[in-house]
């Protein structure tokens, strides 16, 4: 039996067709976070207006969890205003793409790390 | 493609195995009627099936459940002979199996010294340290014939004579070799041997361990005095019947069979060498098992790429260690950086494969790495001219 029986439908469908996959142009806030060590590493790129995210693209090294998580976080940030993404969570992301694996939770980390990281890095070059 | 970890039953085995799950229940122990009789013919023609491929006597081979039981009996059967040493160690090296590290470490417990002999970067073992790491308290060699994850043939009969000049037995895990390579218990210089059923297209359950005629070991099982006292237990008849004609079979088809591999792993090696780049081979080039492959596409993370070809079984390690998350302590053992360790992929061809799955292999491959690095930072990044050795990572999350 393979990990990836126990993935559901819609992280299938977010590793088969990932949205938002690449650089957002003009870029205002950029997060790189993981380890090729540990087999992920996720940038995230975010063009913030307003204080509304409106862009957001990832570019993911990692297993089909760490894929499917990575699009799923650059959908739901899409049009929220800073502080509403910020409160999206692992475990929002998770629950989004119909629950992971147990060890594949690890992954959903990464995608939650991302965002904060790329918001961190907004924030500092106001 | 994932032979490494187990292969399908052969019918010839099965339709040898049926009499004995049926009509033919008998107990070899049995010797007061017939029933017994006959089942202690098939369980003696077993032997001498076993005895043959490995170029052993019958007296020689011990029925167990599996290769891991007959190394545990090997090793731990060796340590708990040697009361008189209070500072014995076992020399071994640190890409074997599970069933011997963990088996070692066990003895460690108990006070047994595991030592590790160097293996370069192709997991050879380095035979200037194996000499070195021998010394008067050395109670056993443990090396295994050939790797399962990466592939690499150790110069067993070498191995061998050194252990010999210094009276001490040599043990190997033969599991992934036999079948796929010559081997022989007396042109290679083994003592003790450790076999498996299921990975000749045997059944599970069963394997075999060779003790060299004169070596004690101390049982680990004790009852009925089964197998000569090493192995009480009522013998797994059909299972062993399979398990002897598995190895009839695997001698059979040994010639023609491992040059079908080699021409199949020839055309595999050369289609992903040609079609993607960035890609290296982990084990060695030439010292391999014919059925082996291993190799690391940088930038793409191995599950990924599995996904990628999910029609086709690999796996990106040994299939114990694939949930782990951990990368493969092999592949770490032989230098590979661990990003490249956790880009790796095994192949392990067997006689379900084709040329035709070669080719669907070929082509999910590289679909897959070309659409995987489309969504990699890690290959923009080396696109850059960056370098990924260099950078400061955020801390291991694991």
């Amino acid at each position: 039996m393979d990990v990836w029986d126990d993935y559901s439908e819609k992280v299938m469908d977010h590793y088969e067709n990932p949205r938002n996959v690449g650089i957002v142009e003009n870029a205002n806030g950029v997060g790189v976070v993981g380890n090729p060590a540990c087999g992920d590493v996720m940038k995230l790129t975010i063009r913030v207006e307003d204080g509304i995210i409106v862009d957001a693209r990832f570019k993911t090294f990692g297993c089909g969890a760490a894929i499917a998580t990575s699009s799923m976080v650059t959908e739901m940030v899409k049009g929220k205003e800073l502080g509403e993404a910020l409160e999206i969570s692992n475990r929002g992301v998770m629950e989004a793409l119909g629950g992971l694996p147990k060890v594949k939770r690890h992954c959903s980390v990464l995608a939650e790390n991302a965002l904060k990281a790329a918001v961190e890095d907004y924030n500092k070059r106001k | 493609m994932d032979h490494h970890a187990t292969t399908p039953l052969n019918q010839e085995v099965l339709d040898a195995m049926m009499p004995y799950l049926t009509t033919e229940f008998g107990n070899p122990s049995s010797n007061t009627h017939e029933y017994g009789h006959y089942a202690r013919i098939a369980v003696d023609q077993a032997r001498r099936q076993v005895a043959d491929f490995l170029g052993a006597g019958p007296n020689d081979i011990i029925f167990t459940s599996g290769a891991t039981e007959s190394i545990n009996l090997a090793l731990k059967g060796t340590a708990y002979l040697d009361s008189r040493k209070s500072s014995a160690n076992i020399i071994t090296v640190p890409i074997e199996h599970k069933a011997i590290l963990d088996t070692g470490k066990r003895l460690q417990k108990q006070g047994v010294e595991i030592r590790l002999a160097q293996v370069d970067h192709y997991g050879m073992v380095d035979l200037d340290d194996l000499r070195k790491k021998i010394d008067s308290n050395t109670i056993l060699i443990s090396i295994q014939a050939a790797n399962g994850e990466i592939g690499t043939i150790q110069l067993i009969r070498e191995i061998g004579a050194i252990a010999r000049e210094h009276g001490i037995p040599y043990h190997s895990d033969a599991v992934q070799a036999l079948g796929r390579m010559e081997l022989d218990v007396e042109k290679d210089n083994i003592d003790l041997l450790s076999a498996s059923g299921h990975k000749i297209y045997g059944p599970k359950g069963v394997g075999a361990l060779y003790l060299r005629k004169g070596l004690k070991l101390t049982a680990l099982i004790d009852g009925g005095g089964h197998e000569r006292g090493l192995r009480s237990g009522t013998l797994n008849v059909p299972a062993i019947v399979g398990l002897g004609k598995a190895m009839e079979i695997a001698k059979r088809d040994l010639r023609d069979e491992s040059q079908r591999l080699l021409s199949l792993r020839r055309r595999l090696a050369e289609g992903i060498e040609s079609r993607i780049e960035d890609v290296r081979l982990n084990g060695h080039p030439t010292q391999r098992l014919v059925n082996n492959l291993n190799y690391a596409f940088s930038y793409v993370e191995g599950e990924a790429l599995i996904l990628a070809c999910r029609d086709v079984a690999l796996s990106s390690g040994s299939a114990c260690t694939s949930t782990s998350l951990q990368s493969s302590y092999v592949l770490k053992a032989i230098g590979v950086p661990d990003h490249l360790a956790h880009s790796s992929l095994r192949f392990g061809l067997g006689k379900s494969n084709s040329e035709a799955d070669v080719e669907k292999v070929l082509d999910l491959l590289e679909h897959g790495v070309k659409r995987l690095r489309g969504l990699s930072p890690l290959y923009d990044m080396a696109k850059e001219g960056v370098d990924l050795e260099q950078i400061k990572w955020s801390e291991h999350h694991q």
